[in-house]
Parts: structure tokens; sequence; C-alpha cells
């Protein structure tokens, strides 16, 4: 490994760069992590299970809940559909349609927030009509829903377009011609391709509509016990200087986000293993 | 013909159709109602309202705090980049894994624990606050958050990039006489330069929409340290539905800019990548400078 100078930096470069490298992601990333939990825990344990047995805070992660698994089958088929019109035909405007669903990881999520407000809002398009039959969008729980839908609507279908597009639709035809129907082709071939795929959109969705601040605050109205997610609920306890409850209810928020770390990781590491089983089964028909 | 075997495999239009309409309903038709609810204002009112003297500001803050951080993140993204790549290191899998870190983090949270961690009395600001400088509640606390949210862009589009980079190439330099340092600024630098930009520009585009993580840690003072974002959500609440529609409109425009910008370096990333330069034009280009 050493032996081969001509392209390897100096030692001392090499050294210098791994410090510098790995010196900046502890200060930005492995400190704050650190200081979540050590925060959470600065009055001792008894005080931080008392700050997540708070009622508010259960209500909050009750509704956090609820939210990332009501916002689960929309973005579910939403992604499993576009990436099959986009991946296994050919038809005018695809990369327009592409471009489209990145649209709203360019749309800040205050911005995102704001246009449900124009829809639903009081003086909205839509708000006297709601008002009149009575139903709440703004300031309840289907806004939230809303807002979070369009957040998190890009990750699934992001990662099955490239997925489904390298699989090509050989195998699909194959179980067609051979009389399956459109369900079976679907359950016994698309679906044992692109699970990890898919597994690994729901995985980074799931993340987002779980930790979403901005778009989720516009649109809730902050009405504690009701509207109040667990990130929302962050910021209220932070900004009573209950720095305890604050970081009680973050360190749960930072488990998550590690859990969907570790989930990714294996994911990762169980799509490329599957690559390279793929490519060995291939390798002696090919030659 | 394509419409053959288009009509082989089910579903073509069930899927189209309700991947059409789904993005109709949730993505286009709120944006449409945007930009309508901006046309009431007209053009030369909405330049007014974005070009007042607090709405100016915040786009400053806004732009310039996030052309900061992802210049940060794109040196730094750089090394961390080069490093998981090339350098064997212990628990290199597990920094790995870090590096998504922001992406998993709510954003309320990574801002609570950086204006803790850079406050005053925090751990970072006690000893920063010696050298005179202050972190949190300032300009540069905004600069610290948006670097945090948006670190894994950099790195996540350079290391295929730089997996990507045939050491033959570098080996074919090095025999024609470059040094390293030749080698990495004429035959490496080139080939993951598009790749930079495009996490620089990535980076940038988040940055900026950026809300959850820079409230905690900016001080939010008007003129100072507001950023855009804030500044729409602080009109809502004052009930100028039409100031905030204005101020998201540029926005959203700039947005879409940004967008297209995107698009375009990674076409032309991929674009470099089908065609690149055959190995002795390269290599013989790096051992030009060593003479």
């Amino acid at each position: 490994m050493r032996s081969n100078r001509a392209t390897q930096e100096p030692r001392w470069v090499r050294y210098g760069l791994l410090t510098l490298g790995l010196g900046f992601l502890f200060f930005f990333l492995g400190l704050p992590l650190i200081a979540v939990f050590v925060e959470a825990l600065a009055q001792g344990v008894p005080l931080y299970v008392e700050a997540l047995k708070e009622p508010e805070t259960r209500s909050a992660i009750g509704l956090t809940v609820g939210i990332a698994l009501g916002v689960l089958p929309f973005n579910v088929a939403f992604g499993v559909t576009a990436a099959w019109a986009i991946a296994k035909f050919d038809f005018t405007g695809k990369s327009l349609l592409i471009t489209l669903i990145d649209l709203p990881f360019a749309v800040s999520p205050v911005v995102a927030g704001l246009v449900f407000i124009l829809l639903f809002g009081a003086q909205g398009w839509f708000g006297p009509w709601l008002s009149g039959n009575d139903i709440k969008i703004i300031f309840a729980v289907p806004g939230m829903i809303l807002a979070t839908l369009f957040i998190t609507f890009p990750f699934i279908a992001r990662e099955l377009i490239p997925l489904m597009q390298a699989q090509g639709k050989e195998e699909e035809e194959a179980a067609v011609s051979l009389g399956a129907s459109g369900w079976q082709m679907f359950r016994r071939v698309t679906l044992p391709n692109i699970k990890w795929g898919l597994l690994y959109g729901v995985i980074l969705s799931n993340a987002r509509a779980m930790g979403e601040f901005g778009a989720v605050s516009v649109v809730s109205g902050h009405i504690r016990g009701e509207t109040n997610t667990l990130p929302l609920h962050v910021e209220i306890l932070y900004n009573e200087y209950n720095a305890v409850g604050a970081f009680a209810a973050a360190s749960i928020l930072a488990l998550l986000a590690l859990v969907t770390l570790v989930a990714k990781t294996v994911v990762e590491w169980r799509m490329k293993k599957e690559t390279e089983m793929l490519n060995t089964v291939l390798a002696p028909e090919k030659t | 013909m394509a419409a053959k075997s288009q009509r082989v495999l089910p579903g073509f239009g069930l899927a189209l159709g309700y991947s059409l309409v789904y993005l109709s309903l949730l993505i286009l038709l709120p944006l449409g109602g945007l930009v309508l609810k901006a046309s009431e204002l007209g053009f030369g009112q909405i330049m007014d309202i974005a070009l007042g003297e607090r709405s100016l500001a915040a786009f400053r803050v806004s732009f310039g705090a996030s052309f900061l951080a992802a210049a940060v993140n794109a040196f730094f993204g750089l090394i961390v980049a080069w490093i998981l790549v090339r350098y064997p290191f212990p628990g290199k899998r597990f920094v790995d894994a870090l590096v998504d870190l922001p992406f998993a983090l709510p954003t309320a949270v990574a801002g609570i624990t950086l204006a803790t961690l850079y406050a005053g009395n925090g751990w970072l600001g006690k000893y920063i606050e010696l050298l005179g400088i202050k972190v949190a509640y300032t300009p540069l606390g905004i600069v610290f958050a948006l670097t945090f949210i948006t670190l894994p862009f950099v790195v996540r589009t350079l290391q295929p990039v730089i997996e990507d980079i045939e050491t033959e190439v570098e080996e074919a330099a090095a025999s024609l006489g470059a040094s390293r340092w030749q080698t990495f600024v004429r035959v490496i630098f080139p080939a993951i330069f598009p790749a930079l930009l495009t996490g620089f520009a990535l980076a940038f585009a988040r940055a900026v929409g950026e809300y959850g993580s820079v409230i905690f840690i900016a001080g939010n003072l008007p003129l100072i340290s507001e950023i855009t974002p804030l500044l729409i959500i602080s009109k809502l609440e004052q009930y100028d539905v039409l100031g905030a529609t204005a101020l998201a409109v540029v926005m959203l425009a700039l947005s879409f800019i940004l967008l297209l910008a995107v698009n375009l370096l990674q076409w032309w990333t991929a674009n470099r990548h089908r065609n690149s330069e055959p190995l002795e034009v390269a290599a013989a280009k790096a051992s030009g400078g060593a003479q």
C-alpha cells in the first residue's frame, strides 16, 4: 500500500489531511451529537425520565409518529408509480417530470407551509368554503400532513427511478409473456427487485417526516397537546428556558436519527451485496 | 417501434396518470396558487417589498451566510471525501455513516444544540469568546448552523467521483515527472471540479431555504441576523399575507434558478465523465508543468 509512492501523498500531507478532515467532523458532527445527550442528562436521570413523562411531550411523540405513519402510504404509492412510469417506459416530457419531482427539494420549508395557508387558510382560496363546512385544515393535523407530504415528496421516487432504470424491463417482460397478470408480475418480480431501494427511500423520507420543522411550524398554529409535533415541542420548551425538557425531547429525535443512520447503512450494505451477487451469477454467462 | 415495446408491460397509463395527478394536486397547484396570489400585487409592488430595507438585509444575510457555509463545506468536504476514499484509518465505516447525520437529525435539534455549544458559557463558545469572537446570536452563528445542515452534500457528491478516478492516470502523470501536487492540480482537480461545484450548489440551495436550525442560534435581529424565511414567518404572524407571498415568490424564483443551475451542472458532470480525456493527454498535461 505504501510502496506506491507515485499515487500517494507524502506522509505529513496524509496525516495533515486526516487531522483536518476528522477534526472538522468531530467539531461539527460528533460534538453536537454528544452534547444533545449530555444536556438531556445534565440534571440527572430521574429529571430526564420525568421530562419524557410530561403529557405534552408524550402527545407530541404520538402526533409525530402519527403524521409519519399517515404520509407513508402516499409516499410509497407515488414513489412506486412514478418510478414505474419513468423507468420502464419512454414518453415525451420525461426529463421535465424528473425535474418537477425534485422541485420540493428546492423550495424552502417555510414557503412549503405558506402555500397551504394561501390555499386553505382563513383568507385563502378555499378558506370561506372550508369554514362554512366546519372543516379545519390549517392550524390542524390535516394541514401538517399536507406540508409533510410536500416536503417528503421526492424521497422514494428519487431512490427508485435510477434503481429501476438500471434493472431494465426484461424480467418483467418475461413474466408477462409467460402469462403473469400485472399484479402477479409486480409482486413476484418487481417488488423483490426493488425492496431494498424502496426501504431505503422509506427510511430517508421517514426521517424527514418526523424531523420536519419549518413547513409544519407554519401550518400548525402551535396548539399544545393538539398540533405540537416533537420538533415543535422542542422549540417551545427551549424558549421557556426548560433546557432539560427541550434536550430530553431532542434526545429522542437524536436517537431516531441514529437508528436512521444504522438502518440506512445496513440497507446500503444489503443493496451492495445483492448487486455483487447478481454480478457473480451473471458473469459466467457473459463469457 | 417504441410504441410496441411500451405495450408489453402493463400499467403505464395508470402509473403515469396517478403520478401526474398527485404531482399536480400536491406540488404544482399549491405553488401555482402562490404565484397567482403574488400576481395580485404586480411585479412593481413585489419588487418594492423585496427591495425594502428589512427584506433586502434579510436576503443579504440568507445568501451571504449560505454562500460562506457552502464554501466552508466545499473546502472541508473535499478533504473529508478524499480521506474517506483514499486513506485507511480505524473507524472509517462509522465516520462514513456519521457524515449523513445532518440529513437524519431534525433541524430543531441541531439548532438548540449548536446554540448551546456556542453560547458564551457553552463548551465551545467559552473558548472562542476568549479570542474575542462571538458565534451564537450573531450572523456567524447562522454560518455555523448552515455549515452543519449542508455538510453531507459536497462529501456525498464527491465520493463516487473520487472512487472512479483511475489510479493509472495518476501513475502515468508521476512517471512523466509530475509531482504529487502537480498531478492533483492538473489531473485530479479538473476531474472532480464539476462534482465539487454541484455539491456546492446543492448545499447553497438547501442553506438559503433553511429555517429550523438557524432561528435558535441567529439572534434574529432585524437588519443584522434575520434570514428571509424568518421574515416570511413574521410577516405571516402580522397577518401581512401579501408581504409574505411577495418574499416567498422571490425566493421561489431564485430557487428555480438554482435548481436549473444544479441540473446543468449535473448534465455537465455526466457529459465530462463520458468524454473523459484519454490517459496520455491528462498525464502529459500534468508533466507539462514539471519542466
